[in-house]
């Protein structure tokens, strides 16, 4: 029997070879992290996760990742703390209230944003934000509030609270942009039921179009984390880029460090095999810190709304 | 029929933009009758009820002048909120739109919330007995927390309706609340709206001439914009003043 070859059958195949190249993509560089990094596991083993000395002199190596681990979810969690009330804010105003005039040019502007280059908010960070944060927010909290741990310290600008505003700002537009294609797709019907029950301009906001389209913002939200988590060029400007216990982030107001900023600082100078590995090593904990968070997130969208009614969409 | 006037328009004008929806519309809207309001796609029906709720102005550039009256204060009047008014005069649209991030329990008691209440076996009473004044209790009172979307068209239109009669409202307008709904369900309906005329002031849009013959007191013939003629229902269809009105109920056009 032959076979016919018809424009749907190419058409199916190659999309088939297209989406299989991503799922490979991801096994492959789990794999190359994985095999890469297979020196310092086996060298230090859980102490790589859970020590906190970086030591690349020879003979007396220690690697552990723990701090900057921790200093990225820190320095993301501050930026979602920052950022998504900003964003949600703005994705309302934009899509609830603002007069077409503004609402136009406005979404354009913060569209933008997401397409300036990191380094720039970066250089922006080093040499303009950094002083405003030390000098308004943090000598000012750190004086009144010092004696409460996460800000004690002697405040310096180049640190974990800085990166996570300047992470803040970066993530706003992702998620600005995308609640307010949420908040445009809720059915206007809906807040037309709401207004005939006799509620407030707010009221349908708040109980009626977040709640409506709280799926799609958790997903803004989401790509928001996934940026802020893997942010390196910005983050290595402003963080202070500490190393060893010193990184750990026990206050918000002294020099941390990401895991990628870790990399970004390190990599090219790594003599050793061994460094080297480490480096992969932390790329690979990175790589799972992403993969674990996005697949929590889904789980989270998914049970939301089934506990909720399962009724949206 | 005497009966005492609830609504009532006054050179009643709405505009879209620049788009002018409504002509000089004065118009009595009797207590505790069916009023419906009949005419082509396009006259102007569904911006009229709009206007008696104020539900109009939620549209961006619409604007009216005139006046409306609800037992003769007028809605428009600056320091009336339209919360208030839109709590008093209920609405029904034209496709079923229960909330579906809600509970059938919910969408009862949303409006009731909105309005401070609590939890509890006051408002478990009044969301059954709005779920009974809208006939739809005994279909679903096993399945209140399943969502509003999980029932059927007709029995969502009908639990719009007792969304609407939650928060008790004087008056309830339909905009067309059947042209989405199946012969069987569209009767439960018009079964539904004589009976809630008993307690209530209904104004209802219909494209429907026999569903205005068979449910309303009362019949309003709009076309573009304005209004050709008023009067009880029997008398308007039988005999009608108008050429125009009687070229539309005899279908020459429409």
């Amino acid at each position: 029997m032959k076979i016919k070859i018809t424009g749907d059958k190419i058409f199916r195949f190659s999309a088939g070879i297209i989406v299989a190249s991503a799922a490979v993509i991801l096994i492959a560089s789990v794999y190359i992290l994985t095999t890469g990094s297979t020196e310092v596991l086996q060298r230090f083993g859980l102490d790589f996760f859970m020590g906190t000395n970086w030591n690349p002199v020879e003979g007396r190596e220690s690697f552990g990742v723990l701090p900057y681990l921790l200093g990225t979810l820190v320095t993301s969690g501050i930026a979602l703390l920052i950022g998504v009330p900003l964003s949600l804010g703005i994705a309302i105003f934009l899509a609830e209230m603002a007069p077409k005039a503004i609402r136009v040019p406005v979404s354009y502007l913060i569209e933008l944003l997401a397409a300036v280059p990191s380094v720039i908010f970066g250089l922006w960070g080093l040499f303009v934000l950094r002083f405003w944060v030390l000098n308004y927010i943090e000598i000012p909290v750190n004086a009144n509030l010092g004696w409460i741990p996460i800000f004690s310290g002697t405040p310096f600008g180049l640190d974990i609270f800085t990166a996570g505003i300047i992470l803040a700002i970066m993530i706003i537009p992702t998620v600005a942009s995308v609640s307010r294609e949420v908040i445009s797709a809720v059915p206007n019907s809906i807040r037309e039921g709401a207004y005939s029950i006799g509620a407030t301009k707010w009221e349908v906001i708040r109980h009626w179009v977040l709640s409506y389209g709280r799926s799609g913002i958790l997903g803004a939200i989401i790509l928001g984390l996934g940026r802020a988590i893997g942010e390196t060029m910005a983050v290595t400007m402003v963080i202070g880029n500490a190393v060893g216990p010193n990184a750990m982030p026990t206050s918000l107001f002294q020099p941390g460090q990401t895991l990628p900023s870790l990399i970004a600082n390190g990599f090219l100078e790594a003599p050793t095999p061994l460094e080297k590995s480490a480096y992969i090593g932390a790329g690979l904990v990175l790589l799972l810190l992403s993969l674990l968070i996005n697949i929590l997130a889904h789980i989270l969208v998914t049970r939301v709304l089934k506990v909720k009614g399962g009724a949206v969409e | 029929m005497d009966t005492t006037e609830k609504m009532k328009t006054e050179n009643l004008n709405a505009w879209f933009g620049p788009k002018q929806a409504l002509k000089e519309i004065t118009l009595s809207i009797k207590a505790n009758v069916v009023t419906a309001i009949i005419g082509p796609s396009g006259c102007g029906k569904s911006t009229f009820i709009r206007t008696l709720n104020r539900m109009h102005e939620l549209v961006p550039e619409a604007r009216i002048s005139g006046q409306v009256l609800l037992d003769g204060q007028n809605i428009y009047a600056d320091e009336v909120d339209p919360v208030q008014i839109r709590r008093r005069v209920g609405m029904v649209f034209q496709k079923p739109n229960p909330f579906p991030t809600m509970s059938i329990y919910d969408n009862v008691a949303a409006g009731l919330k909105l309005a401070g209440a609590k939890k509890g076996q006051a408002l478990d009473e009044i969301v059954q007995k709005s779920l009974q004044q809208a006939t739809l209790w005994d279909e679903v009172k096993d399945d209140l927390r399943k969502p509003g979307t999980s029932i059927s068209g007709g029995q969502q239109q009908r639990l719009c309706i007792a969304r609407a009669l939650a928060v008790n409202p004087e008056v309830i307008l339909m905009d067309e609340p059947c042209s989405a709904l199946d012969p069987i369900a569209t009767a439960k309906i018009e079964t539904l709206i004589r009976q809630l005329a008993e307690n209530y002031t209904v104004v209802i849009v219909t494209h429907n001439m026999q569903q205005a013959a068979r449910v309303s007191d009362f019949t309003a013939f709009f076309y573009l914009g304005k209004l050709i003629e008023y009067g009880e229902t029997n008398a308007l269809f039988e005999n009608p003043k108008s050429e125009l009105t009687e070229k539309y109920i005899t279908g020459k056009f429409g």
